[in-house]
């Protein structure tokens, strides 16, 4: 009889525990992760940035690129910022100061960065040299 | 028993490597052949019986997986009795041991294959080089044998196997890292022998020649690998990007470079006795990057479906041997670049001097690419994050490629040694015309910066790369020379197949019931039915999709989403209907709500013309493979001949 009861209990309390679980199982609603903005010139401009911001919880892919919660997510909040009229830079700003400059595929100018940029001049300057030299003496 | 077979027939091939670096040494040391005596006869023999031992052991590997022996533990941790039998072979490279086991087989049946053909060069050079060999093969049976042994049995046999990761199991995935390691071990050759040429001194026209098929193979795999790895990105992966600049393509992107500058000057080497110090010092960096490669790849710094063996310690092994093999080969470059002659010289307008600025700028190329891997991993290190992706590798490769491409058009037109601009004037300016109209069209369209460069110097490239064939008899034509012609046109065709994709791309995210219809460009595509469907080990709901272009005859296709169950994961297959003028890609999502259906539709204009144009490049290397290797055959024919004719003389 106990066993019984015990059962009647489960079942009607299942559906109650049930419920808080699902919700917290899929992410707060995000209806322009997979829908474009109506305006194509927008969802150009929104395309643009989805593109260059990392999906932080997959292998090298953009949040343009990849199927993860959180990816959709944050292209729900650059479709929406940029339908509101915010300008794609201050949304990658707004980004930034949100999940680190680890989030933006375009790396800033700054103490930690500047090889990546002094790199590729020194490389031209090395390239320009190694062919003067070689080309130099015989022409 | 099988095992124990395999991993005996490996120590007894480590052993013999042992026998051919000391041999090797002591006969290079004493002086070649007089001298080196029975010792140096043993160098080549060794050579190939590591050679065949190796490949034995790893069949042993093979058929251990084939058998699904759950005894073993590396079949236990990736193989599954379920699993077709076509998986189960490829599953035996799909780890970090096994991979491990491929690299060493194919390198020492490559060891052996020099061992046993290669007469040309002289006996002290190719001891030198079977020497250099056999060193490097001697750490990676240190790494294999002492932290990664294949054949390690389980106390206790498993009940069923773990399962290999579903995004592995495709069929394109089974044959792409066999392909990239013949590439990366190819380039271990042109290694040890331009090591053996620089302890010997004797960089000459020959040592190119006897180098140069083996560039041109490692590089035709490693083309092959590259484009394959790309493909499979792209329908695999769901999104349609085929290049993410991810660190892992890098590693293969690295060699492939590194490779295409040292073809170009072992080729000014062979024809005119030139840039000798500087080939050798591409051979080095070419198999460098091989290890950078695999170091990244599988060192377990990078998390990705590459990375294995997420261990420090085998993360330190791989380290050390860089070090030892690029550090060891930098101090021999060091200590005898000196005393190798420049060679012979040339004017800045001539076909050598086209290819010194395609090599200085090639090898700028690589040095961005490294840069902008390592970098990232050693902000790391340091404690700051910072992301290196496109719009980084874009624009700044983008100001190394078009000089370069530039050069590319100019070069195959010019004579060796020394010519006149004006001599080529007329082809130049026919390709600059079309450069133009590429420009002036791509403009008109509105594509973009990087685009209208790419389509603008995609047409000038097509038409300069075949005006080498303009006033020459086609039929009388070597086949190396189709072979730049069609190497040089791939890559305009896959210059274009990019900017054209990157400029016209359209996208269309839909939530549809079955029965309504998604329009993307030129296509409509109406979602006809949505069903379960199941393999042999994997369920996967599936669309159909009538997708009709321009409103014609409607072609079927069938998307799915698929839950594999071991290991468990989700994977999308995405559905490609190919036209001549580009792709639609149809990827099935998630459900909407109760009746609506997630689908994601591109339509990619001449995408195709990407892999079409890497697969040219490939044929291109093919062809002068080809050419090269029978050029080779009648100059010994020739020699031999002349040879038994002056012995008949003397009598």
């Amino acid at each position: 009889m106990s066993r019984l009861l015990a059962m009647l209990v489960a079942i009607s309390v299942l559906p109650f525990a049930i419920a808080p679980l699902a919700a917290q199982d899929s992410m707060p609603p995000a209806p322009y992760a997979y829908r474009q903005l109506d305006d194509s010139g927008l969802e150009a401009r929104a395309r643009g940035l989805m593109e260059e911001l990392r999906c932080l919880k997959c292998q090298s892919q953009s949040i343009a690129d990849s199927d993860a919660p959180m990816a959709g997510d944050m292209r729900h909040q650059v479709r929406l910022r940029i339908a509101a009229g915010e300008d794609p830079e201050a949304i990658r700003e707004w980004m930034m100061e949100r999940y680190g400059d680890y989030v933006s595929y375009a790396p800033v100018v700054s103490r930690t960065t500047w090889p990546l940029y002094v790199g590729p001049v020194v490389l031209l300057l090395i390239a320009g040299l190694l062919l003067w030299r070689r080309f130099r003496k015989v022409a | 028993m099988i095992a124990e077979l395999g991993l005996a027939a490996l120590w007894l091939a480590a052993a013999l490597a042992a026998l051919q670096l000391v041999a090797g040494a002591l006969a290079v040391w004493r002086g070649g052949e007089e001298s080196g005596g029975e010792l140096a006869g043993l160098i080549r023999p060794a050579a190939i019986v590591q050679g065949v031992l190796c490949v034995f052991s790893f069949a042993m590997l093979v058929w251990l997986f084939v058998r699904t022996d759950l005894s073993v533990k590396l079949v236990a941790m990736n193989s599954h009795s379920d699993k077709p039998l076509i998986f189960k072979i490829a599953g035996s490279w799909g780890n970090h041991e096994g991979s491990m086991l491929l690299w060493i087989t194919v390198m020492s049946a490559a060891g052996a294959l020099i061992a046993f053909v290669e007469r040309r060069l002289p006996e002290r050079t190719m001891q030198a080089t079977l020497a250099a060999q056999s060193f490097v093969a001697l750490g990676f049976y240190a790494f294999l044998l002492l932290s990664s042994n294949p054949f390690e049995r389980l106390p206790t046999p498993a009940v069923e196997g773990n399962g290999l990761n579903p995004l592995l199991q495709d069929i394109g995935l089974a044959f792409h890292p066999p392909t990239l390691y013949l590439g990366y071990v190819g380039l271990s050759v042109a290694f040890s022998f331009a090591v053996g040429a620089l302890i010997t001194r004797q960089v000459t026209p020959e040592f190119a020649r006897a180098m140069r098929p083996w560039v041109l193979g490692a590089w035709i795999f490693l083309t092959v690998g590259i484009t394959a790895g790309s493909y499979w990105a792209y329908y695999e992966l769901g999104w349609g990007g085929w290049w993410f600049w991810d660190p892992v393509e890098n590693a293969s992107l690295m060699p492939w470079l590194a490779a295409t500058a040292l073809l170009h000057s072992a080729s000014v080497l062979a024809a005119r006795d030139a840039l000798r110090a500087w080939t050798i010092m591409l051979g080095v960096v070419a198999f460098s990057m091989s290890m950078i490669g695999t170091f990244l790849v599988r060192s377990g710094i990078l998390t990705s479906v590459h990375a294995f063996a997420v261990d420090p310690e085998r993360g330190s092994f791989i380290l050390g041997l860089l070090v030892i093999y690029i550090g060891g080969a930098l101090a021999v470059f060091g200590l005898r670049a000196g005393s190798v002659a420049e060679g012979e010289k040339f004017s800045a307008v001539s076909r050598e001097g086209a290819l010194v600025v395609n090599n200085v700028l090639l090898s700028a190329i690589l040095g961005v690419v490294l840069l902008g891997t390592l970098y990232p991993l050693l902000t790391e290190a340091m404690g700051v994050r910072v992301s290196v992706g496109p719009p980084y590798f874009d624009p700044v490769g983008t100001v190394f490629v078009v000089p370069m491409l530039l050069a590319m058009m100019v070069g195959p037109l010019l004579r060796w040694r020394g010519d006149r601009l004006e001599r080529v004037r007329k082809p130049a300016l026919i390709a600059l015309v079309c450069l133009a109209g590429g420009l002036a069209v791509a403009i008109a369209l509105r594509a973009g910066v990087l685009s209208t460069i790419g389509l603008a110097l995609s047409a000038g490239l097509a038409v300069a790369s075949v005006m080498p064939l303009r006033g020459r008899s086609l039929r009388r034509l070597p086949i190396a020379t189709w072979g730049m012609v069609i190497a040089h046109l791939g890559i305009a065709v896959a210059l274009f197949g990019m900017a054209s994709e990157r400029a016209f791309n359209k996208e269309e995210l839909a939530a549809i019931k079955v029965g309504e219809t998604a329009t993307v460009g030129p296509w409509s595509v109406k979602l006809a039915a949505v069903d379960p469907v199941a393999g042999a080990n994997w369920t996967a709901i599936e669309a159909v999709m009538q997708a009709s272009y321009a409103g014609g005859k409607p072609v079927e296709l069938h998307p799915q989403a698929r839950s594999f169950w071991s290991p468990p994961q989700e994977t999308t297959e995405s559905a490609l209907a190919t036209r001549w003028n580009g792709q639609l890609y149809a990827v099935l999502g998630k459900a909407a709500d109760s009746e609506r259906w997630q689908v994601r539709l591109w339509w990619k204009p001449f995408v195709t013309l990407i892999w079409y144009g890497g697969l040219m490049i490939a044929l291109g290397g093919l062809l002068a493979l080809i050419g090269r290797v029978r050029e080779d055959l009648r100059r010994r024919i020739v020699q031999r001949k002349a040879g038994e004719r002056r012995a008949e003389a003397v009598p």
